[in-house]
């Protein structure tokens, strides 16, 4: 059942004449070749394909594009406003929030939706939302202090 | 997309491929440079040189790989076998070369784990890189800097003596205007170099480079979204494929049916003996095919599970092999006023990187390229060079961005998978592990049972130590305490094709055998201290000689602020230290025990760790912050359970990996004892994590775990 989709991601409108209750991970990372959402676990139990539905975190191997029809979807690619790093992927690298990486982006989206809900959280308040976000090389310490660094920074330029 | 200045993307650019072994062909496809190569044989001897990994041994002429490149823009290319996948050897090594050749970081560019362009590399494992391979990239540094001296001596017409190299230029001392920059001196010619057996290195007190904290320079391209990991490789016409999987490890298939499948729109199936999968040019479509595929499977019966494995282990008789022996261990045991025998045991564990086994094959008539994520690129290579019938230089391997390996990315079979199917479909296929395959297939870290006899006397002396460990392996069986009657021996290897009942495949994890074996000493070590009533740091100094470690125990019983008086309460601190890779560790842990529920809670871990030489303190402390916090899941979450072959974790729902908020403060000091090699940092500081946790449980709530992971429902068993 192939139906014309539209919604957008990272700015740009797409149509994509295919199945609605397709994964929006697979047509992310395969029709549209945006890689940078990573595949972890396909039920959404580690949070590495997180990306951002209309400024929420939403975990995008559970998600059907029919989900996410006429919504703006930004994924990683897409947090680096004309080029300029956002704060919190300047914050994870300086604080070393990654090793191998591959649950970078999904933290980083993770933390966004944080940060545009609550641009001042917690340290607990930190801990809570990113709790179902897996990582594997062990670089939480460092990560919750990133997501620190870069509320703050958010919060000076506001 | 604009990077920071100060960090550099890797982008593994694809320069040609360079036919590696050999030299000739390799320099009439390169420019004008400076090349130093290495030999291949004096790279196998670093890497394995008491030669215990023979097998893994190419089988290659004795013919030299280019090691490094200066190119006429100055800029340095360095091809290096060893893969990064968190590690951060892409920065460390790189920090090396700019050390010996005097050049910034940001000049050098790491071309790593293609085994099309880098010299042969036995695989990244055992915190053996900047232990075993970096002496030779410093080398070939330092060689590198000789040539540069000699022709700037020419070109400067000054005498070597006067010269000095700083930032990438050959300068006469203290005549400033007097330069030439190293790419100049190429003069559109190739000049070859090997690295010989003696070349002097810098010393210590004049590194630069070394010693210094370095943001991961990899950092920007991961927190963009640009890195490239095996599955974001497309190629054209790539289809992806989803291969049938069997319910249970032995099981066999007695009935198949891909008719349905082999109806659906774009779908191909492939069947070509055991191997069966579906191709599709989306994931999604894949994985529906495979959904529509029938198959009957014969499972054999058994009664082998999670809780009776340990005396499956111990009835196995494996074969014993003596690791030290002194004294007499009868007259330590009657030299004792108390005696423990004491039964550990230690769970399957699983690697559960986040990226899974993924790899794109790309197989033509002559030659095929597989992406894959794997620690072991030349091993892959020679594997699916059998699995295709080629010459293995007719395979490359790359392997870009590794999402984590742990010891769990070595052999790769999803490699053999990719390049088979992508010959019999005569199009690339992309082959990318389930979360459930990953489970399924993954080489455990092996149950084990190490088995303790000791003695203490009354004045809080060790007397006796027997130590017995049956099928984890002997890292960290070794003890380093002072007692005068001993013996330990390992019983079978750990290792897969070691032996063992294991009903599936086992294997290396992030310091193989050492967890087991540290948590059952220490364990041991503080059930001692407290029969003799003396705090557990001043029983391990009264039986300790060992400098190194008295160092890093007086260093972190400092850092943490270690008094005679235990924490009041439900909170307890515990010690455990340990040795791997060559690097000594001392670690404390604080913990709270909920007596209600058994659940631990560890609020504070410190450790002090003595690597030797540290080439980038910053991620040398966050390798260890690692460990610590991948270490709270085998000491307390992370269990296989199984029946047979067939295996019960299959997502992230029962398998519980270490998150948030179970992460304690963590504190890392590096002590410099003045050790002036480096020793391993990937791997050591995970080791002491289980012993700390399980003393500390001890301290609190006085419950005594013999059995990881300390569940819960285990710290009630022993609190009852």
């Amino acid at each position: 059942m192939k139906r014309l989709l539209r919604f957008t991601v990272n700015g740009h409108s797409h149509a994509l004449d295919t199945s609605a209750d397709r994964p929006l991970l697979a047509v992310l990372r395969t029709d549209l070749g945006m890689t940078g959402t990573k595949y972890g676990c396909g039920q959404g139990l580690c949070g590495s394909c997180t990306v951002l539905v209309d400024g929420k975190a939403r975990r995008s191997c559970s998600l059907t594009l029919a989900t996410v029809e006429g919504k703006d979807v930004t994924t990683i690619e897409g947090l680096a406003a004309g080029g300029v790093l956002h704060p919190l992927q300047r914050a994870f690298a300086q604080e070393g929030g990654l090793q191998c990486g591959f649950c970078t982006p999904g933290m980083i989206m993770n933390a966004a939706a944080l940060l545009l809900d609550k641009p001042s959280p917690s340290h607990d308040e930190i801990i809570q939302r990113m709790e179902g976000n897996l990582c594997r090389c062990g670089t939480h310490v460092r990560i919750v202090r990133a997501i620190e660094k870069a509320a703050t920074a958010v919060e000076g330029t506001r | 997309m604009s990077h920071e200045p100060d960090y550099l993307a890797l982008t593994f650019s694809d320069i040609e491929v360079l036919p590696m072994l050999d030299r000739r062909e390799f320099l009439k496809k390169v420019g004008s440079g400076i090349f130093v190569f290495v030999a291949l044989g004096d790279l196998v001897l670093a890497q394995d040189p008491d030669g215990r990994r023979q097998q893994f041994r190419p089988q290659a002429p004795d013919d030299f790989n280019a090691f490094l490149r200066i190119a006429e823009d100055g800029g340095v290319t360095c091809f290096l076998g060893k893969t990064e996948m968190g590690q951060g050897v892409y920065t460390s090594m790189a920090q090396l070369l700019a050390e010996e050749l005097d050049v910034q970081l940001d000049a050098i560019e790491m071309v790593m784990s293609d085994t099309g362009r880098c010299p042969w590399d036995l695989g990244t494992f055992g915190s053996m890189s900047i232990r075993y391979v970096g002496p030779t990239l410093r080398k070939a540094g330092a060689e590198a800097r000789a040539v540069l001296l000699e022709l700037g001596a020419k070109e400067l017409g000054a005498d070597a003596s006067k010269l000095e190299t700083v930032d990438g230029e050959v300068r006469v001392r203290d005549q400033p205007s007097r330069k030439v920059s190293y790419g100049a001196l190429a003069k559109g010619e190739q000049i070859q170099r090997v690295v010989a057996g003696e070349v002097t290195l810098k010393e210590a007190r004049d590194h630069k480079v070394i010693g210094r904290s370095e943001i991961a320079r990899d950092a920007v391209a991961k927190v963009t979204g640009q890195a490239i990991y095996a599955g974001d490789i497309r190629r054209p016409g790539m289809l992806y494929a989803r291969i049938l999987r069997p319910p249970a490890h032995g099981a066999r298939r007695t009935s198949l049916d891909t008719r349905a499948a082999a109806e659906m729109d774009g779908v191909r199936v492939i069947e070509d003996g055991d191997l069966v999968a579906v191709l599709h040019a989306t994931p999604d479509g894949a994985a529906a095919a495979l959904g529509r595929v029938r198959a009957d499977f014969e499972v054999p019966e058994s009664d082998l599970d999670d809780q009776n494995i340990f005396e499956a282990l111990l009835a196995d008789n494996a074969r014993g092999r003596g690791l030290a022996k002194a004294g007499d261990l009868k007259v330590g045991e009657e030299a004792a006023a108390h005696f423990f025998d004491s039964t550990f045991l230690d769970g399957y564990v699983a690697h559960a990187p986040m990226e899974t086994h993924t790899a794109v094959a790309e197989v033509g008539a002559e030659s095929a390229t597989i992406w894959a994520s794997t620690q072991t690129p030349f091993m892959v290579r020679d594997a699916v060079a059998r699995v295709l019938k080629m010459e293995a230089p007719k395979v490359r391997i790359i392997a870009p961005f590794v999402g984590g390996g742990f010891g769990g990315k070595g052999r790769s079979p999803q490699a053999d998978e990719a390049a088979r199917l992508a010959q019999l479909a005569g199009v690339p296929v992309h082959v990318e592990w389930t979360r459930e395959e990953e489970f399924f297939y993954d080489t455990f870290r092996p149950a084990a049972v190490v088995k303790l006899r000791s003695g203490v006397d009354a004045r809080g002396r060790m007397t006796a130590w027997e130590f017995d460990v049956y099928h984890a392996g002997t890292r960290g069986a070794g003890q380093f305490y002072d007692v005068p009657h001993h013996a330990t021996t390992s019983y079978g290897s750990g290792w897969r094709g070691g032996g063992g009942p294991h009903p599936f495949g086992v294997g290396a994890w992030r310091a193989p055998a050492n967890n087991t074996n540290t948590f059952a000493r220490e364990s041991q070590i503080e059930m001692m201290a407290a029969a003799v009533k003396t705090d557990p740091l001043e029983f391990r100094l009264r039986n300790l000689k060992d400098k190194r470690m008295i160092a890093v125990l007086t260093a972190a019983a400092e850092r943490y602020g270690w008094t005679a008086q235990s924490p009041a309460g439900s909170r307890g601190r515990g010690i455990a230290c340990g040795i791997d890779a060559g690097t000594y560790v001392a670690m404390i842990a604080e913990v709270d025990v909920d007596k209600n529920s058994g659940q631990v809670q560890v609020r504070r871990v410190v450790c002090a760790q003595d690597m030797g030489l540290v080439v980038n303190p910053r991620g040398a402390r966050m390798q260890a912050e690692g460990c610590i916090t991948m270490g709270l899941g085998y000491a307390l979450s992370e269990d296989v359970r199984f029946n047979g072959g067939r295996i019960h974790e299959r997502n992230f729902d029962t398998y519980i990996l270490p998150r948030f908020s179970s992460v304690p403060e963590i504190e890392i000091d590096l002590v410099d004892t003045g050790v002036p090699e480096a020793n391993g940092g990937g791997e050591p500081a995970i080791v002491t994590v289980g012993g700390a946790i399980g003393n500390a449980i001890y301290d609190a709530v006085g419950a005594r775990l013999m059995q990881m992971p300390m569940t819960p429902a285990r710290v009630l068993d022993a609190l009852a």
